[in-house]
């Protein structure tokens, strides 16, 4: 298959997603009238026009925003890394995102949710984002460092695992002196939810995302070369240093503000650009930025469809749902070594 | 400064951190040279092709590439000056022969990195160059480690370099792909007036292809010039000298045994055959002497010992001469305490 039909097939059938998940949830609403709803803004039963415009319209869109972000922001790692096991979740910066969220907590002297940090308004959202995107770099330059000394994919798997549980342990101590209600409400954010994210959220959170994809393909030459290792890189006048910090810049931001608003989503960032690397069989990230936003925005779609449970009243929390499905790539790709090896050296 | 001078150094000094590894070392390359680098394990070999190429900084001293310094030079004007092959394997599966060999005009692309039609010309070029052209659309790993080592020289060739470091190149290769790359790299710094620097454990196949030898020995110690020169001032000898090994001025190898103890013998001839049986019988502890008061002839047919026996292969002129002076149980036991 050609690359441009390849690629109109995907833009398809991330529209096809898209608008299937408008018609899925607790209430049933037929695609036509999906579709007049929104185009026309107008419909028979108002409760759908509210459902549709406040409720499913920036969940989807959420969905798309955190497909592209973290499979751009797995992919940067991976190829920074040179280790086709690096991914938001897995080596931890998720879990940095969600300590700069707490630090925030801290810092205001009383203990308050992430949910209300989330009524504080436009300000505030902006502030959840700057700490998050802090803390993922963070734990991203400290995870870099380490790796320098690492040859092995998977012991940096498991580095990145331990750092994670490291952070994770610091939130905990806070969360251990905290009220019960709060634990609860950390808890829930925990599992990941795409529903939260409306109005001037959406608005600041497709800002911030749409931002760390540009500085993604503007990276993707620095990336391409990357591919051959730094020293080769940097015969190629790649200034690697700038280069890295624009990359690490782009990946923090992308991990960072997803996780601030939807919580930690494991395992998009690691298995989309390896199914992207596979499906298209390419390392030009020009082509797999591309393909893998819009695999990724595809791959959150049908899991936030699947956790609606399509017919009943129940949610699944979202995390749990590509975890599902997410985790059995990552075994596979462990199994499968000389997979592996064929990414990256 | 003549136009045709690349690089040169000035009191270079080489080494991390505080660690002096060689210098001051003045060392010059010329369009058109193919330069071989060798050393013992350990010399710095590779501290030096660092700090040539300005992945790492010198002690003391200057790189001057033409007429510019090194640390001054920025990196896409340094990139299309000098480009590297390094012995790390390279691992990007999904990458096309085609497409890494197009990486090499990334410091000519702009910002997206898009190929223009004078680019992909050039990479043609190189593919052509390197007789790479049928992999075009191969993966890296379905190449051998020779294909891929002349995919990556092709890849340097793109990037359009007046000069082209390699460091051992051959390092992972059999036997025909590193005569094969050393052939393609001498015969490149001749078509291309290129100059190539390599650095290499492979000593005749240096002393073959160079035209220029850079001795770096175990302390430091620097020489260079035309292999033939080396040899025959014990230049090569002495950088060698702690390994342990003798080398043959007269056959320009290494020897791996000391230097023979045993029975001397006459030996005379001159076709393919005499070198053979020459090494066979150094081998087994002969001293080869013209005076000696036995002697052997080889001829087209076979050898003659004392004029009189006559044998037809190695293997037997061996026993025959073992018989006669009772000499090979002695080698046993040499060998026996060797090991």
């Amino acid at each position: 298959m050609t690359r441009p039909l390849l690629f109109s097939l995907l833009i398809l059938l991330s529209v096809g997603c898209f608008v299937v998940n408008l018609t899925l949830g607790s209430v049933s609403i037929p695609a036509r009238e999906v579709a007049r709803i929104l185009f026309t803004q107008q419909s028979e039963q108002t409760a759908w026009l509210f459902i549709i415009e406040k409720i499913r319209l920036p969940k989807a869109l959420t969905a798309v925003l955190v497909g592209w972000g973290l499979s751009v922001s797995g992919l940067q790692m991976q190829t920074l890394f040179r280790n086709p096991l690096a991914g938001p979740s897995e080596l931890g910066i998720t879990a940095g995102a969600g300590l700069g969220v707490a630090a925030i907590m801290l810092g205001s002297g009383s203990v308050t949710s992430l949910y209300a940090i989330r009524q504080l308004g436009i300000s505030g959202s902006w502030l959840i984002v700057f700490m998050a995107s802090l803390g993922s770099a963070m734990v991203l330059l400290l995870v870099l460092s380490i790796a320098g000394r690492i040859r092995d994919h998977v012991v940096l798997l498991i580095v990145g695992v331990m750092v994670g549980t490291i952070t994770i342990s610091i939130i905990s101590i806070w969360q251990y002196f905290s009220q019960p209600e709060q634990l609860q409400e950390y808890l829930l954010w925990t599992f990941g939810s795409l529903g939260g994210v409306v109005d001037y959220h959406l608005l600041v959170l497709s800002t911030v995302v749409i931002f760390g994809l540009i500085l993604a393909f503007a990276s993707s030459k620095a990336l391409n070369s990357l591919l051959l290792g730094e020293a080769y890189a940097r015969s190629m006048g790649l200034t690697v240093g700038r280069a890295r910090t624009i990359i690490l810049a782009s990946t923090s931001i992308l991990t960072g503000s997803i996780t601030a608003f939807c919580g930690p989503i494991g395992f998009v960032g690691i298995a989309v650009p390896h199914l992207t690397r596979s499906l298209l069989g390419t390392s030009n990230h020009r082509i797999l930025i591309p393909a893998s936003g819009l695999i990724g925005s595809i791959l959150m779609l049908v899991c936030d469809s699947i956790a609606q449970l399509p017919g009943t009243q129940s949610v699944l929390p979202i995390n749990v749902v590509t975890s599902l499905l997410g985790a059995p790539v990552v075994i596979w790709m462990i199994v499968s070594r000389h997979n592996l090896r064929a990414s990256f050296s | 400064m003549s136009a045709n001078l690349l690089l040169h150094t000035r009191h270079l000094s080489i080494g991390y951190g505080n660690h002096r590894v060689a210098g001051p070392l003045s060392v010059q390359l010329k369009a058109g040279q193919l330069v071989c680098l060798l050393g013992p394990n350990g010399a710095g070999k590779s501290t030096l092709m660092r700090t040539l190429s300005g992945l790492q900084n010198a002690l003391e001293g200057d790189v001057y590439l033409g007429d510019k310094r090194l640390p001054h030079i920025p990196p896409t004007e340094l990139a299309k000056k000098l480009s590297l092959v390094l012995t790390e394997r390279v691992e990007a599966g999904h990458l096309t022969v085609g497409e890494l060999v197009a990486l090499g005009r990334t410091p000519y692309t702009n910002w997206l990195g898009s190929l223009t039609s004078a680019d992909q010309e050039r990479v043609q070029w190189a593919l052509a160059l390197t007789g790479t052209q049928s992999f075009i659309n191969r993966r890296l790993p379905q190449l051998s480690d020779g294909e891929r080592q002349k995919v990556m020289l092709a890849r340097a060739l793109a990037q359009d370099t007046d000069l082209i470091l390699l460091d051992e190149p051959t390092a992972h290769l059999d036997l025909p792909s590193r005569v094969e790359l050393m052939r393609l790299l001498h015969e490149l710094a001749r078509q291309t007036r290129k100059a190539i620097l390599l650095s290499t454990h492979e000593l005749d196949l240096a002393l073959q292809a160079a035209d220029e030898l850079w001795l770096l020995g175990a302390k430091g110690e620097f020489e260079h010039g035309v292999p033939e020169d080396l040899v025959l001032n014990g230049s090569f000898e002495r950088t060698f000298a702690a390994s342990g090994f003798a080398f043959d001025r007269t056959t320009g190898t290494f020897q791996m045994y000391p230097a023979p103890t045993g029975p001397a013998l006459g030996l005379q001839g001159n076709s393919a055959a005499y070198f053979w049986t020459r090494r066979a019988l150094s081998r087994e502890g002969y001293q080869i002497q013209a005076s000696a008061r036995h002697s052997v002839q080889v001829t087209d047919e076979g050898w003659f010992i004392d004029e009189q026996t006559f044998v037809t292969s190695i293997h037997d002129l061996l026993q025959e001469l073992s018989n006669r002076y009772s000499y090979r149980t002695d080698n046993e036991d040499l060998h026996k305490k060797r090991r």
